[in-house]
């Protein structure tokens, strides 16, 4: 006996294009290769057998950025490396996101000095704050379930 | 101290002049900037100092004149030996010898003295900024460098911060 003879005929599902789109894409999301300091050990850790992001859809991280709808910026962000990063987001194709990683990358962090940009939103536009230092798994698990949620609400007129 | 080291410290000191300073068992040449080329070609020919493991720089401002000292660590393999070489250095463009003919690794060294301190090495190959950004004003090690503090925000100065702040928009 099948879950289908439970739940009876599962044949046709009526809903919003908007909403199925929004749905694919957020369990489909591939995030973009790309650490630049400690967070990227505990987004490592969060894509790793033990934490295991791909329970939200999120197992393939692509090295390249045309294949990538996600940008983590894990870690902090020196002057030296905002036009790459700039330079990695225009690359990635619409729609794309960026979750900014623990707190030297929302906000400067610990490093409130010449050398590195206080808050990667200078460069990029960010959807999601991760706070921490570095952020547990957990943490990060949350900020992109959080980025799910916004996903989910979007509008396609918002797009164009 | 070590007797092939006594030699070498002893040597430079009859050469070139130097003034000789030790703490806690590390020996230090003072040397002006001229002789520093010779000097090192003088322990690393004939003192066996084959390895610059250091090449950097002080800025004692504003407490002492002159300002800078460069500072090279030069080391011998055959005797296990370290010496210390210091040159004091003055002004706001201060120029070095390159010892990039004698030890080939003094290359990144004196780039980042150039980029970090601002201390030109004259006779360098390829005197370019090594950690900044090419377009970089200023060179960051130097005491009078400002830090680049920002503002913390705080609930009643954060909209003033966020208005000012040069966020991207897309």
């Amino acid at each position: 006996m099948g879950i289908e003879q439970k739940l009876g005929d599962m044949g046709i599902v009526t809903l919003k294009l908007e909403q199925v789109v929004n749905w694919s894409r957020t369990y489909a999301m591939w995030p973009m290769l790309f650490g630049l300091a400690c967070c990227a050990i505990e987004m490592m850790s969060a894509q790793a057998s033990n934490y295991d992001m791909s329970r939200f859809g999120m197992e393939l991280m692509r090295p390249s950025p045309r294949q990538s709808d996600l940008m983590i910026v894990a870690g902090r962000v020196s002057r030296k490396m905002a036009p790459v990063l700039r330079r990695l987001y225009d690359q990635m194709p619409d729609p794309k996101w960026v979750v900014s990683m623990g707190d030297c990358a929302s906000c400067g962090g610990v490093f409130n000095n010449y050398a590195i940009v206080q808050g990667v939103d200078e460069v990029v536009p960010v959807d999601v704050y991760v706070a921490g230092c570095p952020p547990r798994p957990e943490a990060l698990i949350h900020g992109i379930v959080t980025l799910h949620e916004k996903v989910k609400g979007e509008h396609f007129k918002d797009w164009a | 101290m070590d007797e092939h080291l006594q030699s070498a410290v002893d040597a430079l000191k009859e050469r070139f002049a130097a003034q000789v300073s030790e703490f806690r068992g590390e020996v230090s040449l003072i040397l002006v900037p001229e002789c520093i080329v010779d000097a090192c070609r003088a322990l690393h020919d004939e003192f066996s100092f084959e390895l610059l493991s250091e090449e950097t720089a002080v800025d004692y401002w504003p407490q002492e004149t002159p300002r800078f000292h460069v500072v090279y660590r030069v080391r011998s393999l055959r005797d296990n030996l370290i010496l210390g070489l210091r040159v004091p250095l003055n002004g706001i463009t201060p120029v070095i010898p390159s010892i990039v003919e004698v030890y080939k690794n003094a290359n990144w060294f004196e780039r980042e003295l150039w980029d970090m301190f601002g201390i030109r090495a004259e006779g360098h190959p390829d005197l370019r900024r090594i950690l900044m950004p090419y377009d970089w004003e200023g060179h960051p090690l130097r005491k009078d460098y400002p830090l680049g503090y920002e503002e913390v925000a705080f609930s009643f100065n954060q909209k003033e911060i966020d208005d000012r702040k040069p966020f991207a928009k897309e």
